[in-house]
Formats: C-alpha cells, sequence, structure tokens
C-alpha cells in the first residue's frame, strides 16, 4: 500500500520538476513573451514561388541572396525563408514595407553605371583595361572582326577589366587577366561619341522612373563629379571581406566597391538589369576562349549604345554592378549598338557564372512577377484587433470549457480545470522556448490551434472520467476504477491523439504560410496533452482517489451513486 | 445535470436504448439526401474561392467611426473613379464594427498607390490602419496544389493509420466512408451556403478529418472491446455494436460539446471584432465539420460496419444464437422483479435501478436458462455442455 500512494506523488513531483526546469531554461532565455506573427504585430509578408523546379542548393542560395538584399535595404529583423522545396517567404516584421516587394523579388538586381571614380578621385581611371567586350552578333566576335549587326561598330574593342564575378566564385578569377590588351581600339572610334548626345531626348533632370536618368545625365556626372559625392567618396572605405553593405537606389550615384577591394564612385544607373534580354557563356567559332554574349532590350539596347558611344576611346570605364557590387568594370571604344561581347580569361565556369548573373542577377532561381508573388501587409490596428480577438477567443473558450466541466464533473471538474491549466503552462513554456531555441512565431492560426486543442485536451479527461464511471457502474470501487478505467482509456486517447498528431504532421508538411503556424500549434498542445494527461491528471487522479470526498462518493466528487445513476457505489470492495 | 448522467447510466447498460444500428436505412437516407443536395449545390453552385486562390488584391482598412454601407459605398465610388483599369469594379463589404474589405484585381505598385490614396482620402484611415494583401494567380494555384496534395497524402496516411490500429478492412472502410460523408457535406454546405473558402478554411478542413475519424476511433474502440468475447455476451453482434454506441453517446456528447465550445468562441469574438479573417474561416470549417464528424461516427460508420460484417460466420451465428434466446425469452419478463423499499407505482415504469437484472436486454426477472452454458471442447470435437459440480454451483 505504501509504495502505491508513493506513485502518483513521485510522478507528480517529477512531473513539476520538469516543468518548472522549462520555466528556468524560459527565465534564462529572458522573454516572456512568445514572439508574435506577422498578423499579430503587423508587417509585410512577401512571398514567391520559384519558376519550374529549382534544386534545393539553389533555393539556399537565392535565399540567402534575398536576405542580404533586404537586410542591405535598411531593414532590420527581416526574416526569409525557404518553403515547401520552390518558395521563398519574406517577412518583415513591425513596419508596411510594400515597397520592398519589387526590390526583393527582382531576380537581378544587376545596374550599368558609369565610373566616376575609380580608388581615387583625382585622375581619371588607372583602368588596367584587359580583356574586350566586342560588339556583334557573338558568333562573328573576336577583337579584330566587326560586329555583325551592330551599326556603329567597326572595331568594338572593350576594354574590360573583368573581376570576380560572384562571391562564390571569385577565386577563379585572378588578375591574370590582366594581359590582355585592349588599348588597340583606342583611337579608332571616337566618332560615335557624337551620336549619344544627339540621341537622348530626356533631358528632364530628376528621374521618375528608375529607368529614365539620361544617359546624358550619367555621363555629365562621370566628368564632373559632384563635390560631396566626391567627398564622401574620399571618406569611404571598402570592407576588407564580404560584400560593401551599400543601398542600391538607381536614381542615386553609388559608392561601391568589387570583390577585389577597389573602390568606385558611379553615376546613377544608365541600364537595369532586367533590360538584359539575353546572356549566355561560349566559345565562339572564331575564338578559342570562352566569352559571354550579352542583348539588351530596346531601350536599355539604346542607353548601352548611348553610354558605349559616350565612354568610348576615352578610357573611361562603365560598370555592371550586382546587388550593389561591381562585378565588372569596362572600357569601351566604340558606340555598340547591337549585341554585345564580354571576353576575357573565362574559364567554362566563370563565363556560365557570369552569364548567369547577367542573365539573372545573383539570384539562380526566376520568380513570375505577373502571378507569382503574394504579398501582404499587415496594419498595426488590424493586427492589434486579431491578437486581441484571438486572446478574448482563448479565454471565453477556456472559460466555458472549465465551467461545463465543473457543473458536469463536479469534484473532477477540479481535476479537468488544473489539467487544463497546467496543459496550458507547459504550453506557454514549450511556446516560449521555442521561439527563443527554433523561431517558432506565435500567429493568427497558432492562436486558433491552441483554442482548438483546448477541446482536445479536455476530451482526453471526458473520456477517462466515462471510463471511471463505467468501470463504477460495474460495481467496481473508484480506486479500482481508476485503475481499470486508465487502461482502457489510455489505449483510447492513445490512438485518438495519434490521429490529431498525424493530421497536425501532415498540415505541417503540406501546409504554406499560415497553415503551418495552425498544424504546429495543434500538434505541440496534442502532444503536450498526451503528457499532462499521463504524467499529470493519471497520477493526480489516483492520488485523489484515496480521499474519501472521491471514493466514498461524496454528492460534489462527481463520483456519487446519483451521478452514475446507480443506487449505491462500491466502497472498499463492499457493495 | 443528475437526468443526463442518469441517462447515461442507462445507456451504458443498455436499460435504455437508441437504435442506432437497426434503423440505418433511416440514417443512410438522411445522410443520402445531404449528399445529393450537396453533390448538386458543388456542382451547380461551385465554391465561393477566396482571393488568396483567385489572386488579386484585397484592402482590409480599420476605420475610426463605424464600417456601415454608406461608407463602403462611399469608398467604391472613390476607388472606381481612380482610373486604375484593375480596380474598375470594386467589392466593398464591411467586416465587423470597424472593417472595410475592398477587393479589386491584381495592380502594380504605382497603381497600388493610387488606391490606396484614394482610400486614405475617403475613410480617414492612416497608413497603420490599412493591411494589404497581393495574391498573384500562380500563388493561389500553388496553394490550391498543396491543399489537394495535403488532402490526398492525408487520406492515404489515415487508411494506413486505421488499417493498423483496427486489423480489420471492414471496419478501416467504415471509418473511410464516414470520412468521405463528412468531407462531402461539408464541402457542400460551404457550396449552398456560399461561405468563402480561404486557405484557412482548408486548414480547418484537414483538421476536421482528423476529428472525424477521431470520434470514429473512440466508438469503435468501444465495438472492439464489446465484440471481442461475442460467445460470452449473449448479445448478436448488432445489438452489441449498438449497445457500444449508447455507451459512448455521453462521451460523444460531451466531447462535440467541449469541443465546439471553443471553436464556437472563436467564431463569435472573430465575426463581432473581426468580420472576416483567418480565425473566422477556420472556426467555421471546424464548426461545420465537427457536427458532420460526431453524426457520422454514430450514425454512418458503425452502422455501415455492422453491415459490412453481417454476412460473417461469427456475426451470422451470434445473431442466430440470438434469435433464439429472444424466443425463449421469460414471458414474465415485463414484471418487475421485486426489491427491498421498490416503489409501488401503478402507472409509471418501476424504477428501472431496483435490483437490475443481469440480462439487459430484457426489463424484469430474468428466465433461468434452461441449458447450461456451451463451451468449446478440444477433445470431443464439438461443443459440449460444460457444468460445474453440484458443489460449485452452490446446491
Amino acid at each position: 500500500m505504501a509504495s502505491k500512494t508513493s506513485r502518483p506523488g513521485r510522478t507528480l513531483g517529477v512531473f513539476f520538476l520538469v516543468l518548472a526546469i522549462a520555466y528556468g531554461l524560459v527565465a534564462l532565455g529572458g522573454s516572456w513573451k512568445p514572439e508574435l506573427g506577422l498578423d499579430l504585430q503587423g508587417g509585410t509578408r512577401i512571398m514567391m514561388i520559384a519558376k519550374g523546379h529549382p534544386s534545393a542548393e539553389a533555393m539556399k542560395e537565392a535565399r540567402n541572396i534575398i536576405d542580404q538584399r533586404v537586410n542591405g535595404s535598411g531593414v532590420t529583423a527581416a526574416k526569409v525563408t525557404t518553403q515547401g522545396g520552390n518558395q521563398i517567404v519574406v517577412e518583415i516584421p513591425g513596419k508596411s514595407r510594400d515597397d520592398l516587394v519589387n526590390e526583393v523579388s527582382q531576380t537581378a538586381q544587376l545596374r550599368f553605371r558609369l565610373v566616376a571614380c575609380q580608388n581615387t578621385c583625382a585622375t581619371s581611371s588607372t583602368s588596367s583595361g584587359t580583356s574586350g567586350v566586342t560588339g556583334g552578333t557573338g558568333t562573328t566576335g573576336g577583337t579584330g572582326t566587326t560586329g555583325g549587326s551592330s551599326t556603329g561598330a567597326q572595331r568594338a574593342g572593350l576594354g574590360f577589366d573583368h573581376k570576380a564575378t560572384k562571391k562564390a566564385k571569385a577565386k577563379m578569377q585572378q588578375k591574370a587577366a590582366a594581359a590582355t590588351p585592349s588599348a588597340t581600339a583606342s583611337a579608332a572610334p571616337s566618332a560615335s561619341a557624337s551620336p549619344s548626345a544627339s540621341a537622348t531626348p530626356s533631358t528632364s533632370g530628376t528621374p521618375d522612373q528608375k529607368n529614365d536618368v539620361s544617359v546624358d545625365d550619367a555621363v555629365a556626372f562621370m566628368n564632373n563629379p559632384p563635390a560631396d559625392e566626391v567627398a564622401k567618396f574620399d571618406a569611404y572605405t571598402c570592407p576588407t571581406s564580404g560584400a560593401p553593405n551599400v543601398t542600391d537606389d538607381p536614381s542615386q550615384p553609388l559608392i561601391t566597391c568589387d570583390a577585389q577591394g577597389q573602390k568606385y564612385l558611379l553615376s546613377p544607373a544608365i541600364i537595369e538589369g532586367t533590360q538584359v534580354s539575353d546572356a549566355s557563356a561560349g566559345i565562339p567559332q572564331t575564338g578559342v576562349n570562352y566569352v559571354v554574349t550579352l542583348d539588351f532590350h530596346g531601350a536599355g539596347r539604346k542607353a548601352f549604345a548611348d553610354a558605349t558611344g559616350a565612354i568610348a576611346g576615352t578610357n573611361q570605364l562603365f560598370a555592371i554592378v550586382l546587388d550593389g557590387q561591381v562585378i565588372s568594370a569596362a572600357t569601351a571604344d566604340s558606340r555598340i549598338s547591337g549585341s554585345a561581347e564580354i571576353s576575357g580569361n573565362f574559364t567554362q565556369d566563370t563565363a556560365t557564372a557570369l552569364a548567369n548573373n547577367l542573365k539573372f542577377g545573383a539570384l539562380p532561381v526566376a520568380f513570375d512577377k505577373e502571378n507569382g508573388i503574394s504579398h501582404t501587409t499587415v496594419g498595426p490596428s488590424l493586427a492589434g484587433n486579431q491578437l486581441s480577438a484571438g486572446l478574448w477567443a482563448g479565454a471565453i473558450g477556456l472559460l466555458l470549457v472549465m465551467l461545463y466541466c465543473l457543473i458536469y464533473y463536479r469534484g473532477l471538474g477540479l481535476v479537468v480545470i488544473s489539467s487544463l491549466i497546467i496543459a496550458g503552462a507547459s504550453t506557454y513554456a514549450m511556446v516560449l522556448l521555442l521561439s527563443k531555441g527554433a523561431g517558432f512565431t506565435l500567429d493568427l492560426p497558432g492562436i486558433a490551434g491552441l483554442i482548438v486543442a483546448v477541446g482536445i485536451t479536455a476530451d482526453s479527461f471526458i473520456v477517462y472520467f466515462e471510463r471511471i464511471r463505467d468501470e463504477m457502474r460495474d460495481g467496481k470501487s473508484m480506486r479500482v476504477a481508476v485503475d481499470a478505467g486508465w487502461v482502457r482509456a489510455r489505449s483510447t486517447c492513445l490512438a485518438a491523439d495519434g490521429v490529431s498528431v498525424l493530421a497536425a504532421l501532415i498540415l505541417y508538411i503540406f501546409g504554406a504560410g499560415d497553415v503551418r503556424g495552425f498544424a504546429f500549434a495543434l500538434g505541440l498542445s496534442t502532444i503536450i496533452d498526451l503528457v499532462v494527461f499521463f504524467f499529470f491528471t493519471h497520477p493526480m487522479i489516483k492520488w485523489l482517489s484515496h480521499f474519501k470526498f472521491f471514493n466514498r462518493g461524496h454528492r460534489l466528487s462527481g463520483l456519487d451513486a446519483e451521478a452514475l445513476g446507480i443506487d449505491r457505489i462500491t466502497v472498499g470492495g463492499r457493495a | 445535470m443528475s437526468k443526463f448522467t442518469r441517462l447515461g447510466n442507462q445507456l451504458y447498460t443498455g436499460k435504455k436504448s437508441i437504435d442506432f444500428v437497426g434503423r440505418r436505412w433511416t440514417w443512410y437516407a438522411i445522410s443520402a439526401v445531404v449528399i445529393v443536395a450537396a453533390i448538386v449545390g458543388l456542382s451547380v453552385r461551385g465554391l465561393n474561392m477566396s482571393l488568396e486562390f483567385t489572386g488579386g488584391t484585397q484592402y482590409t482598412v480599420t476605420v475610426s467611426g463605424s464600417a456601415d454601407q454608406p461608407l463602403a459605398d462611399k469608398v467604391r465610388t472613390s476607388v472606381g473613379n481612380t482610373g486604375v483599369e484593375a480596380a474598375a469594379d470594386p467589392t466593398v463589404t464591411t467586416a465587423g464594427a470597424h472593417n472595410l474589405i475592398i477587393q479589386i484585381k491584381s495592380v502594380s505598385t504605382t497603381e497600388n498607390n493610387t488606391v490606396l490614396k484614394a482610400i486614405k482620402s475617403t475613410t480617414g484611415a492612416t497608413t497603420d490602419d490599412i493591411s494589404q494583401d497581393h495574391v498573384g494567380a500562380s500563388w493561389g494555384k500553388e496553394v490550391a496544389t498543396k491543399a489537394v496534395q495535403g488532402l490526398i497524402v492525408f487520406l492515404i496516411a489515415v487508411t494506413v493509420f486505421i488499417a493498423m490500429y483496427t486489423r480489420q478492412w471492414k471496419m478501416s472502410v467504415a471509418a473511410l466512408v464516414a470520412l468521405a460523408h463528412d468531407v462531402i457535406i461539408t464541402v457542400g454546405i460551404y457550396a449552398l451556403v456560399g461561405f468563402e473558402v480561404s486557405p484557412a478554411t482548408v486548414t480547418g478542413f484537414l483538421t476536421i478529418l482528423g476529428f472525424s475519424l477521431y470520434d470514429t476511433v473512440v466508438v469503435f474502440d468501444k465495438i472492439k472491446e464489446n465484440t471481442k468475447n461475442l460467445r460470452a455476451t449473449k448479445r448478436s453482434f448488432a445489438a452489441a455494436c449498438n449497445l457500444a454506441v449508447n455507451q459512448t453517446l455521453v462521451r460523444s456528447i460531451n466531447t462535440s460539446i467541449v469541443a465546439l465550445i471553443p471553436v464556437a468562441a472563436i467564431l463569435w469574438v472573430s465575426a463581432v471584432q473581426l468580420g472576416t479573417s483567418t480565425l473566422k474561416d477556420l472556426a467555421l470549417a471546424l464548426f461545420v465539420g465537427m457536427a458532420a464528424g460526431a453524426y457520422s461516427s454514430i450514425f454512418i460508420a458503425t452502422p455501415l460496419f455492422v453491415q459490412l460484417k453481417s454476412r460473417e460466420k461469427d456475426v451470422v451465428d451470434s445473431e442466430r444464437r440470438a434469435a433464439q434466446r429472444a424466443k425463449q425469452a421469460d414471458p414474465y419478463a415485463h414484471v418487475p422483479s421485486f426489491a427491498e423499499g421498490m416503489e409501488v407505482d401503478d402507472n409509471g415504469e418501476p424504477p428501472a435501478e431496483a435490483n437490475a437484472p443481469e440480462e439487459h436486454a430484457f426489463r424484469g426477472r430474468t428466465a433461468p436458462q434452461t441449458r447450461g452454458p456451451v463451451r468449446d471442447s478440444g477433445a470431443a470435437g464439438r461443443p459440449q455442455p460444460s457444468r460445474q459440480t453440484r458443489s460449485k454451483r452452490g446446491k
């Protein structure tokens, strides 16, 4: 008998110890409020579906790059995650940053700018003109040939200081390329500078659309950079490692670096990466080295022609800027109005990487701009309302369930209430721990899941109590009925909760966004329900069964003869 | 409340019994009518898919005053007059006391700003008060695909689970038919009433499947227990199953109440405070589905299971035995047996709990058995009467 009495007490003790440890961990974590989801604290969520079937690595890389983009644009605490194999979700809590949608979803934040200063602003570029870019269709490309489709390019050699294309592949690129001379063409096509001036109709200095920075303005900036920009440029030092953390605003000048740590003062963007219609890597028929062929859409083609025309033969550079970092800076020898060809000391890998960068930007995946992007902004007002609605619903639901159980089960109802409170406390501790440790955020569906789980949790107790009552109706005394009922209720509850957990698991795996919060909350509270049921409710009932109040069937215990609908209950083996 | 618990006891002992199994054709007919209505509704009206599935733009504006119809009309006019093509025909609805919902087609960033400006100037709301949803069409498709995938995987997993749990394919079939029943009815109700189907609805919907099964599992658990030793219980298989349903009825009712209370709380609070939201969609789907689930586990799953089993030899035998016993029923069965201190009541029913006889199928006195119980005997190769020795019989 002694061992029997001590067992429920020990289980309860251990259970409370574990709960206390959990709260101790929470206290160590230091935050007593769970991380709230966007719909409860306001914010912006951008969800994008990648086209096709990107590999997991590509998605991971895309995620990292988007992360850099978002955080680079001055947003703190943004969260970028991948979901379901082909989705990327950007969450920016607390702020309405709808304007970020374009920037984030843009596959290529690739821009062409003119270089006003490189390293120092005193001299014009110290260009180590190295590799060549040839205007032409690409098939006939080569430094010595004329471009096939280009109108103005007799010999469209572009001095091209080809630098690292991407951080990952930076190692492959060496300055070894620096030997190829581009100076050969420097004298020839100076005439092509004139059409650029005449060809730019837009004279307004204020760019109302991002691509409308006129080439003229950019050229003017390049030739005579404003003093304040120069001052800023002089003050700027490149980070020793990693990408420069700059905001790449196309309408503003940009001070940035390349992977080798050379710094640049760049004009406002003249061509957007989106205007690159095609880029590919390959070995031209006449050549032996890899080249990257590049083509533009209409407006971009014209701007590129004008820009190359403006800097042709002047040893001035234009830069290809990818996500705020210069990946290439090149001279041009003539106006290139057709497709361009970048040649240099490429290997297959580096050429392909550059071509992909030009085509997709840094992102190895593309998003369907028209249809594949969803973005949601939750205003703080609505978020506040939703939070209070969720909390109210939870409070009302919990209270009503407690009330019902108290009326129906009386004394046992107290067990239900204490179990629900304990389950609530455990759940809250787990939510806090998970939001600290695993980045779990509590959103509105999550709250709904927790509330719905109240029903599931209470149901375990109902199954158990009804079983105890049934056993007592069969003539067992309460102490015996508690054990006999437990054995049967246990298997029923395990099966039923198993279904719930299974449902939650599948919802979690196959759900997107909101659904996962719900599924997670449901699964979590179902598991906690089982734990509480096994390690709190059952020992509690066992312990209570030693009290006369319950085992003698007091009128308020919920186990009295009247409540059971029988004549008299069995006590101590005697009916 | 005590009446209810008393009923619980009577249901448990079989003193009071609702004939769930015997009147199965009634329940089938009711379900058939509802299902036909659901299918007709689904094919005629279709589902009212929300913005998340169709793509488009939705603004939820929290206004400081009350969100009423005149304001909604004003907003509709001003948004419609912005000159933005996608916003030419906006749908403006009020939601709750302070929310307006404006739905238009997909817009670009600049168009979005135009529309926002119009909304702000009409309602006086600030940026903080406006929530926006921009959903691309293929995103909606993705969500729908995921939902269908989830449904299929869930059904497969559930089939495997149920098969493993029950170890009787007939039980699995019955449970799955009940599940399908719930699914069709819930979808049908959505189609008929025209409730909006959002991803949250789908979530709720998948959760229902869990709930429906949960209920069925509890009932089937009891059936398994009651029919484990069919010979000893002296009941026909159908009667044993019916008793199981009756015994779990109180639990089923309690469970449904307890499960529906929080859901109803969510539904009420979100409808009053928010109008439309994830919470409401979720709770509505759960509410409809739970009700259907409770019904199907009692009225559909069990009768169907009995019907599926009705051709099995054991079941037929038990049926025959029960019929035989009924024939030998005590002619004085309706006469109450005497108990100490028993109320004498000429016109009412005798107090049922007075010395409740062991065989609950009949009221009153239990007729003594004409023959002793029969037991399988390996030695003789056929059933042998087993009669204990006289001394052990207490004579």
